[in-house]
């Protein structure tokens, strides 16, 4: 940020001149005299500064304050139980049971990086229909995740999409979603088929930033495909595999939509969030639910501090 | 900077929720709303809020207004169709506008009605005009009125069913797995249908509670006892069926791709044999034969099977109870409303539902029942607050999809464990809830 902090614009502006402040703070005056550029970025910023305070940092603060409370939804009174709904939570270990499912997600996750790294690379180097494949392979991101869910009802179903083609290459047809063993691994397919084109974009969009003549050096030194690969590509977007990875990470933790809407958490297919609106608008314990949505919070942010200190962001150089 | 932007923010707001939880003291009375006696003074416009969109489409709620505007000609009624009525009325209740008229939702506590509506009267008064009136009964006054109340029982296809060989009503449950299998053999249909995936049709199950046993308290003994699913109890006998239905292969291959829309067409069309339902279902069913080119009448509605002294019983249930917004600017035209849609409206007849208004005649689809001297139970719901908060203590939640999901899953072996463990299971959560709420 080129700006200067609003307190310290402010108090910059004050002196009377000749005071002893303007001597030693001269540089930042010259620029609140070239048009009050101190002011000026925070008016720009201040509609949605107070969107992201009234929608984000305004309802997590009334989440904070709900967890410790016994709130059902509706009463007018909140009785104030301390750490209870926290000792609740934690005391009742089959309520974090369903994180196993978020495993399949993480794994599917894996997946999704590695496809999307591998369709990106073959894109950018100048494929024939290049753009086509990378339309078809950003798609499916453009759609809604409820339509979504309903397509791949219809996809899953016993005789839908999935088993008339398998049934071609002679493999029976299965309960994709009835079959507890395969239910989860069949969500997390729709959950990478819908996500690998943003991780694909953003990959893109890293590599296609990678100056050329790297490359062209790179081939009259005699590297093939996958020395260029290894050390340009990998090198070059690393920063951004570290923030899909992140992303990932989270995004299992917290899967909601498309069990939701697929299955609605039935058939050992139930995540942390599902469980959690259960808690809030089912049995009404909005304070235990609360409780819980901190927790995967604190959750999410422990694993992108654990990422941050795993894999060092370093600065990349590419010249 | 964020942080300390998000730390203040979070400061004054839990300030001001903290102030607003501590003052808490408005006057919940309010003044019984009677029923006009002079309908041509009464005035005003009223919004009903109503979750059938689809007579607010098809023009169904303009003739009720049209009827009613020649009763009161001071007043004007719009309508709001809600697609998903509960999720929103839920949200919308915490602003005053709701609506003049509005079904209650399911979701607020009984406790908590005199802070959203108006009372309509006094329990002493309204009981002996309506039936299910001490749903809503807090205090001896009455916050809502139902329209129709719903007979619980099997929606069934006669045409299959007399194909498969099975022409009485079976009066066990064992009777009935019997009729089940005959179906699938001789006629290869799906002999039940569960409806799984969308959840809601399943919560029927939980409305079993009296059939067996006959028992109008069958409710609100549930917070006087410790084990619903001990022996014999109706939930037991209830839950045992849908249990063995399932586990015995006569419901559908893979219930998790169930379609509710859908279902209609199959039970129709006869791939579907039965399904567990009110009797608010056969409208549709018959609907759906007749676009389907078939004959409605092969729709038919079937008690429990289980008797009691030679009888079979079938539990009625309140649907939506229509109250008035207590910040309602017209909260004279809005009772009057309610009383003529509930009276006069012919709404419950249309419906083929039972009307709510003590000694109307019962509907055609139910007159089978009448001829085999089925019995009636309307459940008392006196005690429907406590036993509400027993059930989400416990997280169970009777009228919940959760709960028959998970029979269902332990039955096709899906999920761990046997039906006597899951009962053995859900009785332990239901004493300690119990006894926790006291």
């Amino acid at each position: 940020m080129s700006a200067p902090p609003l307190a310290q614009a402010r108090r910059s502006r004050a002196p009377s001149p000749g005071s002893p402040a303007r001597s030693r703070r001269g540089p930042d005056d010259i620029r609140v005299a070239a048009g009050g550029r101190g002011w000026t970025p925070w008016a720009f910023l201040l509609v949605p500064l107070a969107f992201l305070a009234a929608f984000t940092y305004l309802p997590v603060a009334a989440m904070l304050f709900y967890s410790f409370t016994d709130w059902d939804g509706f009463s007018r009174t909140q009785d104030f139980v301390g750490a209870d709904n926290y000792v609740e939570l934690l005391t009742r270990p089959q309520l974090f049971r369903v994180f196993a499912v978020s495993l399949f997600y993480l794994a599917g996750a894996f997946v999704q990086l590695v496809l999307a790294l591998y369709f990106a690379t073959v894109l950018s180097f100048g494929t024939r229909l290049g753009n086509v494949f990378k339309g078809f392979l950003f798609f499916p991101y453009l759609i809604n995740g409820v339509a979504i869910g309903f397509v791949f009802l219809y996809f899953f179903q016993p005789g839908g999409t999935l088993d008339t083609v398998l049934g071609a290459l002679g493999v029976g047809p299965r309960l994709w979603l009835g079959d507890p063993d395969l239910v989860n691994t069949s969500l997390a397919g729709v959950s990478v088929w819908r996500f690998t084109g943003l991780t694909f974009v953003l990959f893109l969009g890293a590599i296609q930033s990678i100056p050329p003549h790297l490359y062209e050096a790179a081939e009259l030194d005699g590297a093939s495909r996958w020395q260029q690969f290894r050390h340009i590509i990998v090198p070059g977007i690393k920063p951004i595999i570290g923030l899909s990875a992140i992303l990932a990470v989270s995004g299992s933790l917290s899967v909601f939509e498309i069990p939701f809407i697929m299955t609605g958490g039935s058939n050992n297919s139930e995540t942390f969030v599902i469980q959690t609106i259960k808690l809030a608008f089912t049995f009404d314990k909005v304070g235990l639910a609360s409780a819980a949505a901190v927790v995967l919070l604190a959750l999410v942010l422990l694993v992108t501090w654990l990422q941050r200190i795993l894999v060092p962001q370093e600065r990349v150089e590419q010249s | 900077m964020r942080r300390t932007l998000a730390a203040a923010a979070g400061l004054v707001l839990v300030a001001g929720l903290t102030a607003c939880g501590g003052g808490g003291g408005e006057q919940e009375d309010s003044e019984v709303v009677a029923v006009p006696p002079d309908p041509a003074k009464v005035t005003g416009t009223i919004t009903v809020l109503t979750n059938r969109t689809d007579q607010v489409q098809d023009g169904t709620t303009q003739e009720y207004a049209t009827e009613f505007a020649k009763v009161y000609p001071g007043v004007k009624v719009e309508f709001q169709g809600l697609t998903d009525y509960e999720g929103e009325v839920r949200i919308r209740l915490n602003s005053e506008d709701y609506g003049d008229v509005l079904s209650i939702p399911n979701s607020v506590p009984t406790n908590q009605y005199p802070r959203f509506f108006a009372p309509l009267g006094t329990s002493d008064e309204l009981s002996r005009k309506y039936d299910f009136t001490e749903r809503a009964t807090l205090d001896s006054k009455v916050y809502g009125i139902a329209n129709i109340g719903t007979a619980n029982g099997f929606v069934y296809n006669k045409a299959v069913w007399e194909r498969g060989g099975v022409t009485e009503w079976p009066t066990t449950p064992a009777e009935f797995l019997n009729a089940l299998k005959a179906i699938k053999d001789k006629t290869g249909a799906t002999p039940y249908y569960t409806n799984y995936k969308d959840g809601w049709p399943m919560t029927n199950w939980g409305n079993g509670l009296g059939s067996p046993s006959c028992d109008p308290a069958a409710n609100d003994k549930l917070s006087e006892i410790d084990d619903p699913w001990g022996p014999g109890r109706d939930l037991t006998v209830v839950d045992t069926l849908l249990h063995d239905i399932v586990h015995d292969g006569l419901s559908e291959a893979d219930p998790s791709t169930t379609n509710w829309e859908n279902s209609k067409n199959l039970i129709a069309t006869g791939e579907v044999a039965t399904m567990w339902l009110g009797s608010w279902a056969v409208v549709q069913m018959r609907d759906a034969a007749e676009k389907a080119g078939l004959n409605p009448e092969d729709i038919g509605f079937m008690p429990f099977p289980a008797q009691s002294g030679g009888k079979f019983c079938t539990v009625v249930r309140p649907d939506y109870q229509y109250a008035i917004n207590k910040h309602s600017k017209s909260k004279e035209a809005a009772r009057a409303w309610i009383e003529w849609f509930i009276e006069k409206s012919g709404d419950a007849r249309q419906a083929l539902s039972i009307s709510s208004v003590k000694g109307a005649p019962l509907p055609d689809s139910l007159k089978p029942f009448e001829a085999a001297d089925v019995t009636f139970v309307r459940l008392g719901l006196g005690k429907s607050a406590l036993v509400d908060d027993v059930d989400k203590a416990s997280e169970i939640g009777l009228g919940s999809k959760d709960y028959p999901q998970r029979i269902v899953d332990v039955a096709r072996g899906a999920a761990d464990g046997d039906l006597a463990g899951v009962f053995a299971d859900l009785n332990r959560r239901w004493a300690e809830a119990r006894a926790s709420v006291g």
